[in-house]
């Protein structure tokens, strides 16, 4: 088994740290990895993603132009990605600031509102692990309690306050789906 | 050997340096290499004796590197594409000079100041030698987050081993992209070979000197073969290339770095679909892994080259070839990064071309 994710949005969303604590957590589970961020002469604001792989078998090309899942945080990284993903995919929207339908019908799309969700628990901050519990929960890739090992392992030493709320994130993302919310 | 961490391809190099005992570290910034020049920064700190110098320029950054080497320490350099050329004068001093040394080349989009994006524009500058004179430098080509730390371990011990300067020839996407790495074990300087060439003061022994003017042409000359017999030695010793699928194969990609992840990648698609692909991975771009060529073209006729330049490899490939099959070329210069798609769509078109489906 072979998955290729893209993780797409605006720099500051934490879309870099999306893609690699879910790298790590993957590692940590034993699977094979490859991490390849976008980079270049990127500025705040300006555009961000990442594409893992993650893989039962040796990761030939870390490179893919057709993903099987993508989480998409804005609508510019939507415009960019729909046309990629593979049929039959999934794809995760951030609904706070996609307002806008896909044009594809071969695709299964879950809406989640990432930023209101993290408004109501009080820190913006906590967008992106609202997202990848989301994710982790409908894809079965792989499980909170993985994603949350790999996010203590990367973020070491962080307050317990600051873990808490991005556990809370993990959990109210994963419970979108759970509830079958659109 | 170590748990497995998750780092960046840049990352790894430096802290396996540190590992392999690099004790000094001369850099000037430029992307997409930067990452190394900072982990160094740190990765020298930590030790009690490790040196770190941001140098005001390239060039004083390698011959920072050379007076280091010159003294005794294991000593590196890096910088990407624009910033290996202004480096060219030293490394060719390095040569002469018989130092060792590793410089690492995170290789751009170019010519000029090109772009940031990753490349393999500099193959004919790293595996020629680079700078002027009759010289050449071992060059290591790594195709994973694993392989970058075992080849700057290997870059070290080369350069060591053969008084010469190495270059680890990577691009932007190796630098940055993230693996699984298992670094080695941290290696002990005192179990070093004696290094009796280097200048450490004359306490005690007569005073020697290390030079690269040789006004005599005689001694130069002698000097020349002497460095030759050095490259014939190294040609002889240390090539190597990773085959892959090549068994079966009534067709190879030959590719390197980056390239080959993207090859592997197209090679697995279009197994699935029933070709016969595999592909050679040359690990040393110099010396040339010629004999490995040699030896699958006594069972195959069509090799596909591909780079991501306008065709520099392809020249080894037919020196080493000589006559033996058909050299077909694929490259996409200036920073693109090809699909395994796109490259399966050539792969797919040349198989048809050459009639390979027959039979």
């Amino acid at each position: 088994m072979t998955k290729k994710t893209v993780f797409a949005g605006f720099g500051g969303q934490g879309v870099l740290m999306m893609g690699y604590v879910y790298a790590v957590a993957a590692m940590r589970d034993g699977k094979e990895v490859t991490f390849l961020p976008s980079y270049g002469a990127e500025v705040r604001g300006g555009t961000a993603n990442c594409t893992v792989v993650v893989s039962d078998e040796e990761i030939f090309s870390p490179v893919t132009s057709s993903p099987d899942y993508a989480i998409i945080m804005n609508k510019p990284s939507l415009a960019r990605y729909e046309g990629m993903i593979k049929k039959g995919g999934i794809i995760i929207l951030n609904s706070s600031l996609i307002k806008t339908d896909l044009i594809r019908k071969d695709l299964e799309v879950v809406k989640v509102p990432a930023n209101d969700i993290a408004k109501e628990l009080g820190s913006d901050r906590t967008i992106n692990m609202i997202m990848l519990g989301a994710f982790v929960s409908k894809t079965k890739i792989s499980t909170l309690d993985s994603i949350m090992n790999g996010l203590t392992e990367i973020v070491k030493g962080k307050k317990e306050s600051v873990m808490k709320l991005n556990r809370k994130g993990l959990d109210i993302g994963a419970g979108y789906v759970i509830k079958g919310a659109k | 050997m170590t748990e497995k961490l998750l780092m960046r391809g840049s990352h790894v190099i430096g802290e396996t340096a540190a590992l392999s005992g690099c004790r000094f570290y001369a850099g000037y910034p430029i992307t997409p290499q930067n990452e190394l020049t900072e982990y160094m920064a740190g990765a020298m700190d930590k030790l009690d004796n490790g040196t770190f110098i941001q140098a005001e320029s390239e060039i004083a950054a390698i011959n920072m590197v050379i007076g280091a080497s010159m003294a005794g320490a294991r000593a590196m350099t890096s910088s990407s594409s624009p910033g290996i050329s202004l480096k060219q004068e030293g490394i060719s001093y390095l040569a002469a000079f018989e130092l060792p040394a590793v410089i690492i080349n995170t290789m751009r989009g170019g010519p000029g100041l090109g772009n940031i994006a990753p490349a393999q524009g500099d193959y004919f500058q790293a595996t020629r030698g680079g700078g002027h004179g009759d010289y050449r430098t071992i060059v290591l080509a790594p195709a994973s987050g694993q392989e970058l730390a075992g080849l700057t371990r290997a870059a070290f011990d080369y350069a060591d081993k053969y008084r010469i300067p190495v270059m680890l020839l990577g691009d932007g996407m190796m630098g940055q992209m993230m693996e699984p790495v298992e670094l080695p074990d941290p290696l002990d300087l005192d179990t070093l070979p004696p290094r009796p060439w280097k200048l450490d003061g004359a306490k005690g022994r007569p005073s020697q000197f290390i030079r690269s003017l040789f006004l005599d042409t005689t001694v130069e000359e002698d000097h020349n073969w002497k460095l030759n017999r050095k490259h014939q030695n190294i040609t002889r010793d240390i090539s190597k290339a990773e085959l892959f699928e090549t068994k079966d194969a009534k067709m190879v990609i030959i590719a390197y770095g980056t390239a080959a992840r993207i090859a592997k990648g197209a090679i697995k698609k279009v197994r699935e679909m029933g070709l016969k692909v595999g592909l050679i991975r040359p690990i040393t771009l110099w010396p040339f892994p010629s004999q490995e060529l040699i030896e699958i073209s006594r069972h195959l006729r069509d090799f596909l080259v591909f780079e991501m330049s306008t065709g520099q490899m392809v020249e080894d490939v037919r020196l080493a070839l000589e006559g033996r099959g058909n050299i077909h070329f694929y490259g996409r210069p200036g920073g693109i990064i090809s699909t395994p798609d796109e490259i399966s769509k050539v792969i797919i078109s040349l198989y048809h071309r050459q009639h390979l489906e027959e039979d």
